[in-house]
């Protein structure tokens, strides 16, 4: 600890290249919290996923749509016990600039299928008894400022035309992995405003016993296979999943870019480090001349570089932390509940913790290996 | 006993293919409490000679003994402890860290000590006061002058009061006045404190202050 100083004194002697130095960590480490948050918010919507709920697709892709005839059939298969549909709406809502997802949903089983959206008793009601009403998302209530009993007019894009609709209640998620963004309204508006030419973009299930799972994909896939539209059954998670997998391998993706963006400052760090000890190997020979062990002096150079990187990993995963959370940011509606997780925060300290030593490492072990004879021989 | 006992060192450096000898058979004393100039051309081993002392370097062969302690047998960890209770050293550049005042470089030895903070500011203090610069404390080396400077370090040198201090051309940098002004502290130093000072020099108005001047040429000393 009396050595602290001194190294403070050092950080402060190019206060230029530190604060360059620390700034590149924190930018780096922010980059890091936040494309990793992207796969661990995108990991938590599927693992928040019930194990008694299935999601049936068309087989070529979710933008095909299934026949409203399956409906009955799979009713009618051995261990489901509800089933429910929805379609993928995505309208834009003023200047469309900010995106929210919108869905058309058979009210009744939707609401029953999913108890995680909670909904006041009497706007639930007014809800299932208005053609036109819209259940809207607390987050995306706040956004826009709407109130209850609002108008809100959207406009179509897969489906063309205005679309009013009337907030008539408002949900609130019980799980923090389901969007509160979301812009939810009844299937049947959607079905008479297109004159009965939709039809689902995807069924739900719920089981009698998630162990059923497996029988009931295969049942359901093998009774459409020859069928116009044959179908993909698959869990809520392997569901949910699907959506993700719709962007590509966005997890290698995030993380190769995590990666790299790492692997660069650690360059940028190690040379900033490298320079301030090349500059300095005078004084290393004045300080092991007063006393200073080769192994004080080995500390003494990591500590600085650790300084350095923790202070740029504090303000890099402490900023994205706190900016995330104070701006409720949900990546444009497709990222419900993002979050710099602890564990993320964990990652990226234990990163920072290689970064110190491997910037570190390479002056350390010279101030170490430093000859005082050699050394004093070019100041002197 | 003599503080300092050199017994038979021999010195040499490997430059490429070439072996360039520096001392042979070199045998001295030096006594606690006394001068001593040591003068020579350069190249003559004068630096080299104190590298040696200060356990900087190492001798080829041949034993040097200070206070008792074998320099030349002890480890890499063990002689910089050492160092850090037993020798002043002062350079010819002063070699102060720019980044730290006047106060935190002198105060560089009393950090490997088990001193409280209270006690170091106390010790800094005087040190700076034996040298005539109490009022320079919070200056930064860009803010002293030359000789200022070369107060500053002769007073890191003494801060942990030392066996042996050791000085390397202490006024080849300085202007008459500073050096006069150095080497009147060097012998107070001396005088008044007792100190055991060994200069290297090839100042022969330097040399006139020590009480003991060797020569040293072709690694061979002469009183």
């Amino acid at each position: 600890m009396k050595l602290l100083p001194l190294v403070f004194a050092n950080l402060r002697r190019h206060r230029l290249r530190t604060l360059l130095t620390t700034l590149g960590v924190a930018l780096a480490m922010f980059l890091f919290a936040s494309l990793r948050s992207v796969v661990t918010t995108l990991n938590a919507g599927a693992e928040v996923a019930s194990a008694e709920r299935m999601g049936v697709q068309n087989k070529m892709a979710i933008v095909f749509p299934l026949p409203m005839s399956y409906r009955e059939r799979l009713a009618a298969v051995p261990g489901v016990v509800a089933v429910s549909w929805a379609n993928w709406f995505g309208g834009q809502y003023g200047d469309g600039k900010v995106f929210f997802a919108q869905f058309a949903v058979d009210p009744e089983s939707y609401l029953a299928m999913y108890p995680e959206v909670v909904v006041p008793p009497d706007q639930k009601e007014a809800f299932l008894h208005e053609r036109t009403a819209a259940l809207v998302g607390q987050g995306l209530m706040e956004v826009f400022g709407w109130k209850l009993g609002q108008d809100v007019t959207i406009r179509g894009t897969i489906f063309p035309g205005d679309w009013t609709f009337t907030i008539r209640a408002v949900y609130t998620p019980s799980v923090r992995a389901i969007d509160d963004r979301s812009f939810i309204f009844r299937y049947d508006y959607l079905d008479e405003r297109t004159q009965h030419r939709v039809t689902p973009g995807w069924y739900a299930l719920k089981l009698q016993d998630a162990a059923l799972a497996p029988q009931v994909a295969h049942t359901i896939d093998a009774m459409f296979e020859n069928s116009s539209a044959p179908t993909k059954t698959m869990t809520e998670k392997a569901f949910n999943q699907s959506f993700v997998t719709m962007w590509g391998n966005v997890q290698f993706l995030m993380n190769s870019i995590g990666m790299a963006v790492v692997f660069a400052i650690l360059m940028v760090t190690a040379n900033a480090m490298m320079m301030t000890a090349r500059e300095r190997t005078g004084e290393v020979a004045v300080l092991k001349t007063i006393g200073f062990t080769d192994r004080t002096l080995f500390g003494l150079v990591m500590a600085e570089a650790g300084l350095v990187t923790l202070t740029g990993a504090v303000l890099g995963l402490g900023g994205a932390k706190l900016l995330y959370a104070g701006t409720g940011f949900n990546g444009f509606g497709f990222l419900p509940g993002f979050d710099v997780t602890a564990g993320t925060v964990a990652v990226g300290l234990g990163i920072t913790l290689l970064l110190a030593v491997a910037s570190g490492a390479v002056p350390a072990l010279r101030a170490y290996r430093l000859s005082i004879v050699q050394a004093l021989r070019h100041v002197e | 006993m003599a503080l300092v006992e050199v017994r038979n060192v021999h010195k040499s450096f490997q430059r490429d293919s070439q072996v360039i000898e520096v001392f042979e058979n070199l045998t001295l004393d030096i006594a606690a409490g006394s001068f001593t100039a040591l003068m020579g051309p350069s190249g003559s081993g004068k630096s080299t000679f104190l590298n040696l002392l200060a356990g900087l370097d190492r001798p080829t062969s041949g034993t040097i003994t200070v206070a008792g302690a074998a320099v030349n047998t002890m480890s890499p960890s063990a002689l910089a402890k050492w160092r850090a209770r037993h020798i002043g050293f002062v350079f010819q550049s002063y070699n102060l860290l720019p980044v730290l005042t006047a106060a935190q470089n002198v105060e560089l030895p009393l950090l490997l000590a088990p001193l409280s903070k209270k006690e170091r500011a106390e010790r800094v203090r005087i040190a700076l006061g034996v040298v005539g610069l109490e009022d320079r404390m919070v200056h930064y080396p860009r803010q002293l002058s030359g000789g200022q400077e070369q107060r500053v370090a002769i007073a890191r040198a003494i801060v942990s009061d030392p066996t042996l201090t050791l000085l390397d051309e202490p006024t080849g940098q300085l202007d008459k006045k500073s050096a006069q002004e150095v080497l009147t502290l060097l012998q107070r130093l001396n005088d008044e404190f007792h100190k055991t000072i060994i200069v290297v020099t090839h100042d022969a108005h330097a040399a006139e202050k020590a009480k003991q001047v060797l020569h040293l040429d072709k690694g061979v000393l002469a009183a």
